[in-house]
């Protein structure tokens, strides 16, 4: 159990700091996407059920839809 | 310059969070309130999920506050779009038939799963914010497949209105009648663990369902449109 939240933990870590680095504007929303799923994985985890289905249709599915719409609009990469 | 001085002000900050997390006990409940709420609560509400029963059972007024929150959210980014100019209408390409009838034949099983949520918020996981993401997710999922439906303003607004007003309304219900306070549970709280129990909870929650997913699914509708 705390191997798999350790791991966890570490791939959300590696997500984040991806999200920052990236140029590519859309490869850093699915980053951030990914800490949110993975954010929502460990809720679970941890027994916060009603957190984690919060968490996994906001912040995993309707803010990377915004997101990835505003991208569109303006521009996709950073300089 | 800025980088390094930027460092410095996030480590002070997480030193300070982490300062003042460390004497907390993890996973040890030290507060009153808290013990109570989860001792007492499924007497008190008539929910077995202790979460709603806090959520809109003891603080269902905070969560009235945090509904009309997402409302002005909802009408502020609405103002914002409402200002642009260009609206010039690109061609929208048709989607290619798997992913058209992919989405058609999950849309409805999204929505089932969404009200499932809301409806059965008192008793599983879940509640009227959760399962409204859900139904706001499959809207989303309909806009990206089924390109060119809309879903219709004034029926959103409508169903928008109705779970806003129901939530006053019982509120006001259980200021007159009942144990006389804002949204006191005034209905019979029946048997635990079944559909039809914990008073007001349920109502409410589908409100806060109808409201939410409606809300979210206009400001998925504004975005696209301006896209």
């Amino acid at each position: 159990m705390i191997i798999i939240v350790s791991l966890l933990v570490l791939l959300m870590f590696i997500s984040a700091i991806a999200a920052l680095i990236f140029k590519d504007l859309i490869s850093a929303v699915i980053a951030a996407c990914m800490v949110s799923l993975i954010a929502a994985i460990l809720f679970f985890l941890l027994q916060a059920p009603d957190v984690a289905m919060a968490e996994a249709s906001i912040g995993a599915a309707l803010v990377t839809a915004v997101f990835i719409i505003a991208i569109k609009r303006t521009t996709r990469y950073e300089e | 310059m800025r980088k390094i001085i930027g460092i410095i002000l996030l480590c002070i900050i997480a030193w300070g969070i982490f300062m003042s997390l460390a004497k907390i006990p993890f996973g040890k409940s030290e507060s009153k309130v808290g013990n109570y709420y989860v001792e007492e609560g499924r007497r008190e509400t008539g929910a077995t999920n202790i979460v709603t029963s806090v959520v809109v059972g003891y603080r269902a007024f905070d969560t009235l506050g945090e509904v009309t929150v997402l409302f002005l959210a909802a009408i502020g980014l609405g103002a914002v779009l409402a200002t642009l100019k260009d609206k010039s209408r690109a061609v929208i390409e048709d989607a290619s038939l798997i992913l058209i009838t992919g989405c058609k034949f999950l849309f409805p099983l999204i929505l089932l799963f969404g009200a499932y949520v809301f409806i059965h918020g008192h008793l599983t996981p879940g509640g009227g914010f959760q399962g409204g993401a859900v139904v706001a997710s499959g809207f989303l999922l309909a806009y990206l497949g089924c390109r060119g439906d809309r879903i219709s303003k004034v029926g959103s607004a409508i169903f928008e209105s109705l779970g806003g007003l129901t939530f006053v309304v019982i509120g006001m219900i259980g200021l007159a009648i009942g144990s006389r306070y804002f949204l006191s549970n005034f209905l019979p709280k029946s048997q635990l663990n079944t559909l039809f129990s914990a008073g007001i909870i349920p109502i409410i929650y589908i409100a806060i369902g109808f409201k939410v997913g409606s809300e979210l699914s206009g400001i998925i509708d504004q975005m696209m449109e301006e896209s």
